[in-house]
């Protein structure tokens, strides 16, 4: 990608288990606060540890979008709330207007905790679900994004992307070509997973949960805790004169392996590494440090351990950050690929939470303590079921 | 924007088994009567992977595979969007009512299907392809969606894209929630140049203009009760090789003018 084709992230914003708006994430992840917790999600019976954000429960969603109200839609709102993220949205729809800023949000599960807690209410008789449950508002995959185009008041194209735990770092690649190809002129991307039933007790029968903080590249690595967030970036097109963080560059891949196993190799996402790195016009060395998808079960970190030796060699510091938030599922993806603009604005490199004897089988150079460091491009890795993999080269622009 | 190239078409609907089943219902579009949905079976899917995938995936994966037989392209080098409403309701529902049992034993095959992308995974491991593929939602202009989305890609990145729009009827309790009742899936292979075959279209955002609707009743409850097949008028033109535009509905009063060129 050449420099000018470039977006500039001109408005960010975040909130998971770690705080509320970008700067008490990065303060978190600076000051080496951790925000895993016993899990303590209503009623679910799971020995593990789960990245949770405070007080959801008393904050629905603004009258006019009720039928939106779920745990997914309340996360999506706290984030849109932070950071002004609002008010920058509104100076550019001023600028290009509603209908010319595209709305792409990646969600997993979206709100399906509320067709759960329907279930449990369905009618004894008739079994059908009750009459407050809204399908279309709540629990379908599209939910997240029209929630987040109305909060907005922006009327341009707009569409989830639900990738499993891609799904957010996906939507940086549908914003850059429906930029591009003039669909629109300027994107919000965003991604939002909150705690359900499906992922605690789905990933439980798995066996991929951990009953202890997730330890990603540690050698006694028992799983991943999953957490909630959301995140949401503006994406402009580069004007003469501008600064910041830019997206540079992505790569998609599939693993046409298994639908929840990684390539054993790592195939797949040594892939879309290389296919990120090619449309940044760059080479591996040009990278100061890789935000890892890094979950801590044993065959993720395997496969992208080898994936990063493949593309990078092991000379490149890597970073696992679920260790502070969980695995926040389809909100991964932005919520990591943030990060790395806390990594460039205040010159440093998250090291591995939890994490305190390196697997002697695997080879990156991962951190396990936050390192002081002149950033300036990162690259970001997201891979999901179904072998869905998304890697993304950020970067500082002048 | 520029123009993507529709290389080849597949297609399964309620009494529509095949691409060549469209035509024939396009060419008399007002005789159409709703038939039986045909038996939806994967050919490329390894026998042991075919064992597990739903009803749902089938549907998918079947008009895949038509349109890339069909299509001149090299199956190797295709990227893919999936677009999709509802995803796999059949496996969400399982998973709903294990999820009420004291036990809360979700099945993790049941689990791994789940996800919104499970027809996309079975695609790549069908056909072999690494090739980066995509799923996306937009309530019922789902195909409106996927298409832009897929031209969008042929076009930006210069590389043919297959898209491949289905929607399958849940089953209760969530079938009184959604309102689709016969499964509809199309696949378009796009290329980002002309093909021997292919017929081009060029697509931009518009507002105001009325919406293009079916002939047949049938048709017309298709239309609007599977979000797969917010496409039909599309089809229609694609079906009768006459140039001319489509208005399609995406969102929020937002529309995709589609026109196609033939010859």
């Amino acid at each position: 990608m050449m420099p000018a084709d470039a977006l500039i992230i001109s408005a960010c914003t975040l909130v998971n288990a770690l705080g509320r708006g970008t700067r008490a994430c990065f303060d978190a992840l600076e000051e080496a606060r951790g925000g895993l917790r016993p899990c303590d999600f209503d009623d679910a019976d799971i020995d593990t540890w789960i990245g949770r954000v405070d007080g959801l429960e008393d904050e629905p969603v603004v009258a006019g979008l009720g039928s939106f109200d779920c745990r997914n839609n309340r996360l999506a709102q706290v984030g849109l709330r932070q950071d002004a993220f609002v008010e920058r949205v509104a100076e550019v729809r001023a600028r290009h207007g509603a209908a010319r800023i595209g709305v792409f949000i990646g969600t997993s599960t979206s709100g399906v905790l509320q067709a759960e807690l329907a279930y449990r209410r369905r009618d004894p008789i008739t079994g059908a679900l009750p009459a407050d449950f809204s399908y279309f508002g709540t629990q379908n995959a599209m939910s997240p994004a029209e929630f987040t185009r109305r909060f907005l008041s922006l009327e341009g194209p707009v569409m989830s992307v639900s990738t499993a735990c891609s799904s957010s770092a996906k939507v940086f690649a549908s914003a850059y070509r429906h930029i591009k190809a003039g669909l629109c002129d300027a994107a919000v991307v965003g991604g939002v997973d909150s705690l359900c039933f499906s992922t605690l007790y789905g990933f439980s029968s798995l066996g991929l949960v951990s009953n202890r903080p997730c330890r990603p590249w540690d050698a006694e690595r028992s799983g991943m805790n999953i957490g909630e967030g959301a995140g949401f970036a503006l994406l402009e097109k580069m004007d003469g004169g501008v600064a910041g963080v830019a997206l540079l560059g992505y790569g998609e891949s599939s693993d046409a392996y298994h639908m929840s196993s990684p390539h054993p190799e790592g195939l797949g996402a040594a892939a879309a590494m290389k296919s990120a790195l090619a449309m940044a016009g760059m080479t591996a060395d040009a990278i100061d440090c890789i935000n890892l998808h890094g979950t801590g079960t044993r065959a993720n970190d395997e496969s992208e351990d080898r994936a990063v030796m493949k593309v990078f060699g092991g000379g490149t510091p890597c970073s696992a950050t679920k260790g502070w938030t969980g695995h926040t599922l389809g909100a991964a993806g932005i919520t990591e690929a943030l990060f790395a603009i806390g990594s460039i604005e205040r010159g440093f490199i998250p090291g591995t939470l939890n994490s305190a004897r390196l697997d002697p089988a695997l080879s990156a150079d991962v951190l396990l303590e936050n390192r002081a460091a002149s950033v300036t491009r990162v690259l970001s890795n997201s891979f999901g079921f179904g072998g869905s993999n998304c890697s993304l080269v950020l970067g500082a622009v002048s | 924007m520029k123009s993507v190239h529709v290389d080849a078409v597949g297609l399964v609907g309620p009494g529509i088994a095949s691409w060549p089943d469209g035509l024939q219902v396009f060419a008399d579009e007002s005789a159409y009567r709703t038939g039986e949905s045909p038996r939806c079976t994967t050919e490329l899917l390894p026998a042991n992977e075919r064992r597990r995938v739903s009803s749902t995936a089938r549907l998918a994966l079947k008009v895949a595979e038509e349109a890339m037989a069909q299509s001149s392209l090299d199956i190797d080098s295709v990227c893919s969007v999936f677009a999709t409403c509802n995803g796999d309701t059949e496996i969400i529902d399982k998973i709903c009512v294990a999820l009420t049992e004291p036990e809360r034993a979700v099945s993790p095959t049941q689990f791994h299907n789940s996800v919104h992308n499970a027809a996309a995974g079975y695609w790549a491991i069908a056909a072999h392809s690494r090739m980066p593929s995509t799923t996306v939602c937009a309530y019922h202009a789902s195909f409106v969606a996927g298409l832009m989305e897929a031209a969008a890609q042929s076009q930006v990145e210069a590389r043919p894209v297959l898209l491949v729009a289905y929607d399958y009827p849940p089953p209760e309790p969530l079938a009184a929630s959604v309102g689709t009742f016969s499964p509809f899936a199309v696949a378009l292979a796009l290329s980002p140049d002309a093909t021997p075959q292919s017929i081009r279209l060029r697509m931009e955002t518009v507002s105001g203009y009325p919406v293009e609707v079916m002939k047949s009743d049938d048709l017309e409850r298709l239309r609007v009760s599977n979000p797969a097949a917010c496409g039909l008028p599309l089809l229609r033109v694609l079906a009768t090789g006459v140039s001319g535009r489509v208005i399609l509905s995406h969102a929020n009063g937002l529309q995709l003018a589609v026109d196609v060129e033939t010859g």
